[in-house]
């Protein structure tokens, strides 16, 4: 599998997207550092990039990636591998590249000016969130047919995930404000890793503290140890459940 | 060594292959035939594994093939149109495909080197010719000399010389006793490599026969003649095939 692995991450090393991502995700977090005296407020805006920009790239450069290697893949599969193994090898040069890409380009400069609490939960949750969007785009590329049905797919995916989502569940809120909601917040929440990553981190800092009662039972909950686990274990769940769906449904897809 | 039994394969509306029952066994050169769109790649797809049919199965040396795919490695397999990386070059695909492959078996770069393949190592796959893309997926197909050979339209888009090379390759692996299924339309090609003739019309098998056998039956000597014969006495489906293969 290794070998296979070995392969995907020579064609994607050699067709500079990932370093221009790389570079980008660099210069932006460099930029905020130096802008901002306070390192803290940084990591704040670095958590809005994060949250958005991360995501739509996974989205993006797996399906895109997905489709161009196409040949590829088909390649392989008349060789003795079999399918899951092929598309495993896909996904893991994928995300290492991008996990990769993430860590040079946040994580360095956040661990070199920012490196405490917040700053290790920016980089974790950044780290899942990458892992998770790509394995949601390898399902959305293995179930539609064409180039650009995918992408297009992708990028729905994406508004959904980080815009329309957070639209439907403040519509949900406002409905319901008579009754309690935190604990139905909570599970609202974790069917988006976006929202989730972002919950997290904001209760993470200092902010948290204007957000009242609510703020309060979640920080209790999400500052503690417990919190942490749960929010790996939901982002894990976002990482394992499509990329298994995914070699599923390619076990059986016609060729 | 191949066996068939009762596959069907349904491709939305169109089904492709109906109850398809054939046994292919080593030493045979069996030459599928049948008219465009009646099957004949959908039933090499479903061998390899690439295409799933929806039932039915299918058995490597009475292994289920989806149970385990090394039997693969034992598939040499060249594709009526070769699809390779576009970015990578003649040589990182061979040694890309030796690497993955990593036999101990000898190679077999008879062809590779006969169609002077090893000339050309720095052309990268996307401007490749046609005719030269189905010279590196001739030489990729028998490079770990396996036991079947399952070639799509082999001599499509190669030049006299080169098809000959091909055949003349074709007929010494005949010979070494391996099992060969090939599939063209050009009958006159077909004719000097084949034992057995399986022929298929609208995803049904018409007939699995041994060349002899069709001669006999028929009274004519040519493949072309005699399929000509067989389709017009047994069937009046596709005229327009008859009429192409006279």
């Amino acid at each position: 599998m290794l070998k296979i692995s070995k392969y995907v991450l020579y064609d994607i090393a050699r067709n500079k997207v990932a370093i221009a991502y790389t570079l980008f995700l660099l210069v932006i977090s460099l930029s905020f550092f130096q802008m901002e005296a306070n390192s803290g407020k940084a990591v704040l805006s670095l958590l809005n990039v994060v949250l958005i920009v991360v995501p739509l790239i996974s989205l993006v450069f797996s399906t895109i990636h997905w489709y161009n290697s196409y040949e590829f893949i088909e390649l392989m599969l008349t060789q003795p591998i079999s399918r899951k193994k092929v598309l495993l090898s896909e996904f893991s040069g994928i995300a290492s590249s991008l996990v990769t890409a993430f860590l040079i380009g946040v994580g360095l400069p956040v661990l070199i000016y920012n490196p405490d609490n917040i700053g290790l939960a920016l980089i974790i949750v950044g780290t899942l969130l990458t892992l998770s969007f790509t394995s949601i785009a390898f399902l959305a590329s293995v179930k539609s047919k064409d180039k650009s049905r995918g992408i297009g797919i992708a990028l729905l995916l994406w508004f959904y995930f980080a815009l329309i989502y957070d639209g439907l569940v403040l519509m949900i809120l406002f409905s319901f404000s008579d009754y309690p909601m935190e604990k139905i917040t909570l599970l609202l929440s974790s069917l988006n890793p976006i929202d989730l990553g972002r919950i997290y981190l904001m209760l993470q800092m200092d902010i948290s503290a204007l957000m009242g009662y609510t703020g309060a039972t979640y920080k209790e909950f999400f500052g503690s140890n417990v919190g942490l686990f749960y929010t790996i274990g939901i982002m894990f769940i976002w990482i394992i459940v499509p990329i298994m769906l995914a070699v599923r449904s390619f076990n059986k897809k016609d060729l | 060594m191949i066996r068939l039994t009762n596959i069907n394969k349904q491709f939305k509306k169109l089904h492709a292959l109906k109850d398809i029952n054939i046994e292919l066994s080593k030493g045979q050169a069996v030459s599928l035939i049948g008219p465009n769109g009646s099957g004949k790649t959908t039933i090499i797809k479903c061998i390899l594994g690439l295409v799933t049919p929806n039932s039915g199965q299918i058995f490597f040396d009475d292994i289920n093939i989806n149970e385990q795919v090394a039997y693969r490695s034992r598939i040499g397999y060249m594709p009526q149109i070769g699809r390779y990386p576009d970015n990578m070059k003649i040589g990182q695909l061979f040694k890309m495909i030796k690497n993955i492959r990593d036999t101990e078996s000898k190679l077999d770069e008879e062809l590779y080197y006969k169609f002077k393949l090893d000339t050309i190592l720095d052309k990268s796959m996307r401007n490749l010719s046609g005719g030269t893309r189905q010279k590196v997926s001739a030489a990729l197909a028998f490079l770990f000399d396996a036991d079947v050979l399952i070639l799509d339209e082999p001599t499509a888009g190669l030049d006299p010389l080169s098809s000959e090379i091909l055949k003349e390759k074709i007929l010494d692996e005949k010979e070494k006793g391996k099992l060969i299924l090939i599939t063209s339309h050009i009958l006159s090609d077909l004719e000097e490599l084949t034992t057995d003739v399986l022929y298929i019309q609208e995803g049904k098998v018409i007939f699995l026969k041994s060349l002899s056998d069709l001669r006999q039956e028929t009274g004519e000597e040519k493949l072309n003649k005699a399929i000509a014969w067989h389709m017009k006495n047994s069937m009046k489906h596709d005229l327009r095939y008859i009429k192409i293969a006279k």
